[in-house]
């Protein structure tokens, strides 16, 4: 994983992701299809790990020994460079029932990820560097894979005071966030994007206008009609959108938007990226393969923020990740306790994990039936960092080994083996998925491998 | 039927069924002795998350009507904010073996949640703003007795449809009776989508002529600090049904408890054209033939009690 320049190291050095540090990976995958949209890759060949690095690319059968090194049979398997996902909740500090550092990054690994970066609406949420500096050194004690830690835009959370910023920034944040909540208020919001020229790193937005969601708590149109569950409009999302790119717009300054629900969303994006707005943004599996028809079922695992929306919702949301609009796929990784979903809808918390089944969820219900290409998949899930100064992983030699391992003809039943993540509150649960992680090499590391997956040594 | 749930899932031959089996319910009203020995020794547990006066008096009664043994369990508050969760209390309540737990909650798809927590048959006496089937059934029942059938009969729905389990209830029931169904009221009140239903919206009550029954909403006083509609009294101007409003052929009811002067003017709740005292009626006996239906229709076997299948939640024990 590399960083590139301007978020290498924060002003005293610290480095913006944080992992366990461990032994680099010797690996040999022998006849694997290698596929790496960014450099046009897409060929058969034996894929060369040496000291956690790629070495070399070579011909089926032509790769050389090395002592001591994994073999693994890649044929009829996919390579490709592993993802990044801006947007996951480890739920550390204070709510480690639903999820910590050690759980959440093996859940990561387990659906092909190499980085991620964490939210901060934690218990107390990142809003110190105090807080922030003990996270990063659990994360250098737990994670499997490099974790990037936003730290709070405003104080506590909500939405009045700015976090000591510049600090923060040195002290390892890769980004400012609220998510979890909008910052409702654009005077706070317009500081923030003023004081971001002294401290540097991204705002990520997490865009709602509270007003006009108040009490809902799925998508309002027809399925909220039936149900008589108060609905959020996607209004409450688009209109967030247009009052913060116009501020973006004033101020110079780069906005990346979280988890895009709606086709007016979409637009608003569009719009602003045609006039220049510094913008980006990313889209959830569930957003792009599911509707508010899920929540006919009342079922709590179809419960997040925001809602599952129309189908029309969703066929932009498909277009604009097709056609670049929306630059990366984002989880929204949201562990809960079973305790916390087996209530009544509207009593449940908000939120669904999704790290271990957002590639097999996208892969099935887009890439297979011919509505979105691999390499435009590939893309859009490698590059998550991106926005927050962090290069997408490549498949070339030289790099350091960011790689998953995928056979993408493996079907299986979510949850049947239960999950790497603590909670298991999955809106996949129960379906046939295709296209399955088999193995996941983080930062030069051996982050995830299937239990079922033999291993050879090279003799 | 093992469970009763919504009117979403119920056929039309199932409504039908349970409308004629309370006919014969009301054949035994009549009756000097009014009690009947089918649900001896069996327990139904009426479970209340929110104020109910005729619902639950309605329930008690038909289950004693029948012979059962009642419990009602009532709490102001929601379960959480007592700290047990609805999955616990109906572990706890599970564990008396009821033949019925009766389940009102502030909250859609309480009941059924609860039916997948229990081996009783679950009726849904209200969840949140979703469902209220019972009531649906009880005012179909009193609908037949005066119009022989609902086909083509056109049916409006005047007020708050947005806060209403009634009206979702009602709409569905009558649609499936073959009545043509207005929903009408403020725009701010009339959720979006609605007519995804196969209704009709109204956002006026100038086509109210041509109904043959007229379903008055209650309209709460607590809408009003929401901006639903500015007043009670700008409300009553538009929506109010009065007696130039409400033709000498048109049938009136209500869900009850009426605000007098608000959604119904006093005039027309004594009027020969309401029906409001016969809803009440209506509601013991359509109970009745709703626990009959569940508890002993279908020939369903009680089982002897093995051990509780794995899936049975045990307190403190997630299942």
């Amino acid at each position: 994983m590399t960083v590139s320049a301007d978020g290498a190291s924060g002003v005293a050095g610290a480095p913006r992701l944080v992992s366990r540090p461990g032994a680099p990976a010797n690996l040999i995958v022998r006849a694997a299809r290698l596929f790496d949209p960014r450099t046009g890759l897409d060929v058969t060949r034996d894929l060369v790990i040496r000291d956690g690095e790629i070495a070399e690319l070579a011909e089926p059968g032509g790769a050389p020994e090395i002592e001591g090194a994994e073999a693994v049979d890649g044929e009829g398997l996919l390579a490709l460079p592993a993802f990044v996902d801006p947007h996951v909740h480890l739920r550390i500090p204070g709510q480690e029932h639903k999820e910590d550092l050690e759980t959440g990054t093996r859940s990561a690994a387990a659906g092909g990820y190499c980085a991620v970066i964490a939210m901060a609406n934690t218990s107390p949420p990142v809003d110190s560097a105090a807080v922030l500096g003990s996270v990063r050194e659990r994360a250098e004690r737990e994670a499997s894979i490099p974790i990037g830690f936003v730290a709070n835009v405003t104080r506590e959370m909500v939405g009045t005071e700015l976090t000591e910023m510049a600090e923060l920034r040195d002290a390892g944040a890769i980004g400012f966030s609220d998510d979890g909540l909008p910052i409702a208020n654009a005077r706070v919001l317009r500081r923030a994007l003023q004081y971001q020229r002294l401290a540097g790193g991204l705002i990520a937005l997490h865009e709602e206008d509270p007003d006009l969601s108040a009490g809902g708590v799925m998508h309002e149109g027809e399925v909220s009609a039936a149900l008589g569950m108060a609905g959020v409009p996607s209004v409450s999302e688009s209109t967030m959108i247009a009052r913060d790119c116009s501020l973006a717009l004033y101020e110079d300054a780069p906005i990346h938007v979280q988890h895009l629900s709606a086709r007016a969303s979409v637009e608003e994006v569009a719009r602003a990226k045609a006039a220049g707005v510094r913008i980006t943004c990313e889209a959830t599996p569930h957003h792009l393969t599911l509707t508010d028809e899920a929540v006919r079922s009342l079922d709590a695992r179809f419960k997040m923020n925001p809602p599952l929306r129309s189908e029309d919702d969703r066929q932009a949301l498909i277009d604009g990740l097709r056609d670049g609009t929306i630059d990366c796929v984002a989880t929204d990784h949201a562990p809960h306790a079973a305790e916390e979903k087996e209530v009544p809808f509207e009593e449940a918390a908000w939120g669904v994990t999704g790290l271990e089944t957002a590639f097999a969820a996208l892969y099935t219900d887009l890439v297979l039936p011919g509505v979105l290409p691999l390499e435009i998949l590939v893309a859009r899930m490698t590059c998550g960092g991106e926005p927050f100064g962090i290069d997408a992983p490549r498949l070339e030699v030289g790099a350091a080994a960011n790689i998953t391992l995928i056979d993408p003809e493996l079907s299986w039943t979510v949850g049947e083996e239960g999950y790497e993540s603590r909670s298991y509150n999955n809106c996949f649960a129960d379906r046939e998925l295709t296209g399955r992680v088999l193995m996941t090499v983080a930062a030069g590391q051996v982050a995830f491998r299937q239990r079922s997956f033999a291993l050879g040594v090279a003799s | 039927m093992k469970h009763l749930l919504g009117v979403d899932e119920l056929s039309r031959e199932e409504l039908e069924r349970i409308l004629e089996r309370a006919e014969s319910f009301a054949e035994v009203g009549r009756r000097d002795i009014k009690k009947v020995p089918t649900l001896r020794g069996r327990t139904i547990v009426n479970l209340f998350y929110e104020a109910s006066t005729r619902t639950l008096s309605s329930f008690e009664l038909a289950a004693k009507r029948l012979s059962a043994d009642v419990v009602s369990v009532k709490s102001a508050g929601s379960s959480v904010d007592k700290g047990e969760s609805l999955k616990d209390t109906v572990a706890t309540l599970s564990a008396y073996d009821p033949a019925a737990i009766v389940i009102r909650s502030p909250h859609a798809g309480a009941a059924q949640l609860v039916a997948n927590w229990t081996e009783a048959s679950v009726i849904n006496a209200g969840d949140g703003k979703h469902e209220h089937p019972t009531q649906a059934l009880l005012d179909v029942f009193t609908l037949r007795h005066r119009l022989d059938s609902l086909e083509n009969t056109s049916i409006w729905i005047v007020g708050d449809v947005l806060h209403s389990r009634v009206a979702r209830s009602c709409l569905l029931a009558f649609q499936k009776m073959g009545a043509r169904v207005t929903l009408c009221g403020p725009p701010t009140l009339i959720p979006r989508g609605i007519e995804a239903l196969g209704c009709e919206v109204s956002y006026d009550l100038d086509g109210l002529g041509g109904a043959d029954v007229v379903y008055a909403l209650r309209m709460q006083r607590e809408r009003m600090g929401e901006s639903f509609v500015p007043s009670l009294r700008e409300y009553a101007a538009r929506y109010q049904i009065d007696s130039r409003r409400l033709g000498p052929r048109q049938l009136l009811m209500h869900p009850g408890p009426v605000n007098r002067g608000v959604e119904l003017a006093p005039e027309v709740i004594d009027s020969p054209q309401s029906l409001i005292t016969s809803q009440v009626e209506s509601g013991l006996v359509v109970r009745m033939a709703i626990l009959y239906e569940l508890l002993t229709g279908s020939d369903r076997p009680r089982a002897d009690r093995g051990p509780a299948p794995a899936d049975t939640p045990t307190i403190g024990q997630p299942a």
